[in-house]
């Protein structure tokens, strides 16, 4: 009893990390630490304008109130341009990423090769933002409409092939036995054991897409390619902040409606 | 056993939509809106006729890719990734508090409805909407995309966050309270050892996430390496604009591939 008493209680103390678990923990947040600060000392920023910029963004919400809805015919008319410039950029998406993604899945890639190039065009597809695209197709189409779908299609292709492609390689392999059993061809492999397997994906995955679409063609305006976007450059340059604000609200509402739309559609196909 | 007889037993794919007239109805809908659409689009037909020289011309001057300036190049990407590490700090601890009157057994209901709507606002903007408005009130450069940035990282960051905290093990938080801890007490000892992977894991995510962004905010004027793509492109640098995007390419994708391993080792 007596010498259990005597040991020093400092080494029978409890930790929930081991003293090698406890330097890993200490040097990441060291590492951590160390980059903050190199990051804030080096920026280049005027950090006075830092802590003023709650005032700079209180100045300019006061200027925008109250919102100014006397234009609100053209507003609703680049609303329903944006609303057709994502649909229709998904509608060319979905069709142009299903044979993509049909060769960038392992499983039903015809070679080794077909399954490079699928894997390349989602790879450089989902890489490049929709706003670089839509420099890009500006560059060449001139602004304009034709230039924020191409954006949009190419930018969604890289999206919907790779979850469609990633789908079609978690299939259940015993459906396409069984019809490859019966002498099927291979299009008749792909409709009755593959399509049916991959059909709820490929409505969620396109729901999901329209929804980001819609959001991402608010934006296509401020780079010259169509949409509310224009609009909103237009005033934001003559400063008229009260039909700024009000197309931001337009803009919140589209996004709204969208998001229910989309939530609806999901519940009624899925 | 006519041949008449075997085709009338022949099985049939039964169809997606199993009413007829809502089946073709939806197609012949899709149809004409598609048209009613593409014919209500200002296309400038003239314009986009000159397209294909002038992508033949834009590729030319692409190709190949001009490193000349790396300097440039390296100045815009060290600024842009400062711009990620900068918005995720300060997003990651803005969202703390916003998270937790978001969370519906934490906050009492006027304050979960204000810390939902923060979460809503700061999410229903595209990045780039954000970063134009900054742009204006605070002027070109890294401090507007930093600013855009950690609103974007906030709704991002909150929302998560706040449904984690909904999903804690309430249990710990009785024991805690059991032994007469107050509010922040039990904040500090009952709930934030269980969000604190999810945040950590958030904040990797958000990081990655963020990289990307600044890429994009860049162009409407918020700094980084966007700012020095839009430079090239608006000088005719084709060359040196292809350059930009394959080096934003290659980082995205090592960004990518280095915050899904230290992720997986997380959780």
């Amino acid at each position: 009893m007596v010498s259990r008493a005597a040991a020093p209680p400092a080494h029978r103390e409890w930790h929930r990390y081991t003293p090698g678990q406890r330097l890993i923990r200490f040097l990441s947040y060291l590492l951590v630490v160390a980059v903050a600060v190199w990051a804030i000392g080096d920026v280049d920023i005027i950090w006075p304008w830092f802590f003023d910029a709650p005032n700079a963004m209180a100045d300019l919400f006061g200027r925008m109130v109250p919102p100014d809805f006397s234009r609100m015919d053209a507003i609703v008319a680049a609303l329903l341009q944006t609303l057709n410039i994502a649909t229709i950029a998904t509608v060319f998406a979905v069709l142009l990423s299903l044979p993509v993604a049909y060769i960038a899945a392992q499983n039903t890639t015809p070679n080794r090769a077909c399954l490079w190039l699928g894997r390349f065009i989602l790879v450089s597809s989902r890489s490049v933002n929709t706003l670089i695209w839509a420099l890009l197709f500006v560059a060449i189409f001139g602004p304009g409409v034709l230039a924020g779908i191409l954006a949009i299609t190419f930018r969604s292709i890289g999206f919907l092939g790779k979850l469609i492609g990633e789908a079609i390689e978690e299939i259940d392999r015993k459906p396409v036995e069984a019809i490859e059993a019966t002498g099927a061809s291979r299009g008749k492999v792909i409709l009755y054991a593959i399509v049916p397997q991959v059909v709820p994906t490929f409505f969620a995955v396109s729901i999901l897409r329209w929804d980001i679409n819609l959001r991402e063609s608010t934006v296509l305006g401020l780079v010259g390619a169509g949409g509310i976007g224009l609009l909103l450059q237009g005033a934001i340059d003559t400063f008229q902040w009260q039909t700024v604000a009000a197309i931001l609200l337009a803009i919140i509402a589209l996004v709204l409606v969208g998001e229910a739309v989309s939530g609806w559609l999901r519940r009624k196909v899925i | 056993m006519s041949a008449g007889g075997t085709a009338a037993r022949r099985w049939r794919k039964p169809p997606l939509i199993r009413n007829p007239f809502l089946r073709y109805g939806i197609f012949l809908a899709a149809a004409v809106y598609v048209y009613w659409a593409l014919s209500t689009l200002p296309f400038d037909w003239e314009r986009i006729q000159e397209g294909l020289p002038r992508a033949a011309r834009i590729f030319q001057g692409a190709f190949p890719p001009s490193f000349e300036r790396s300097n440039l190049l390296i100045k815009g990407f060290v600024e842009s990734v400062q711009i990620a590490i900068i918005a995720t700090i300060f997003g990651l601890i803005i969202s703390v508090p916003v998270a937790f009157m978001a969370a519906r057994n934490l906050a009492p209901m006027p304050v979960y409805l204000l810390g939902r709507a923060i979460v809503i606002v700061a999410r229903s903007f595209h990045p780039v909407i954000v970063a134009i408005l900054f742009v204006k009130a605070v002027g070109f450069g890294p401090l507007a995309g930093i600013l855009t940035l950690t609103v974007y990282s906030l709704g991002f960051v909150a929302k998560l966050l706040a449904e984690r905290i909904e999903e804690i093990d309430w249990g710990q938080v009785e024991a805690v309270r059991a032994t007469g801890a107050g509010y922040f007490t039990t904040l500090l000892y009952a709930v934030f050892p269980q969000i604190m992977p999810r945040q950590i894991g958030l904040g990797i995510y958000q990081l990655d996430s963020n990289l990307r962004a600044s890429a994009v905010v860049g162009i409407v004027g918020a700094g980084g390496i966007g700012a020095t793509l839009m430079n090239a492109f608006g000088r005719y640098d084709y060359d040196f604009a292809l350059a930009i995007t394959m080096v934003i390419i290659a980082v995205i994708l090592v960004s990518e591939a280095v915050s899904g391993r230290i992720r997986k080792k997380i959780w």
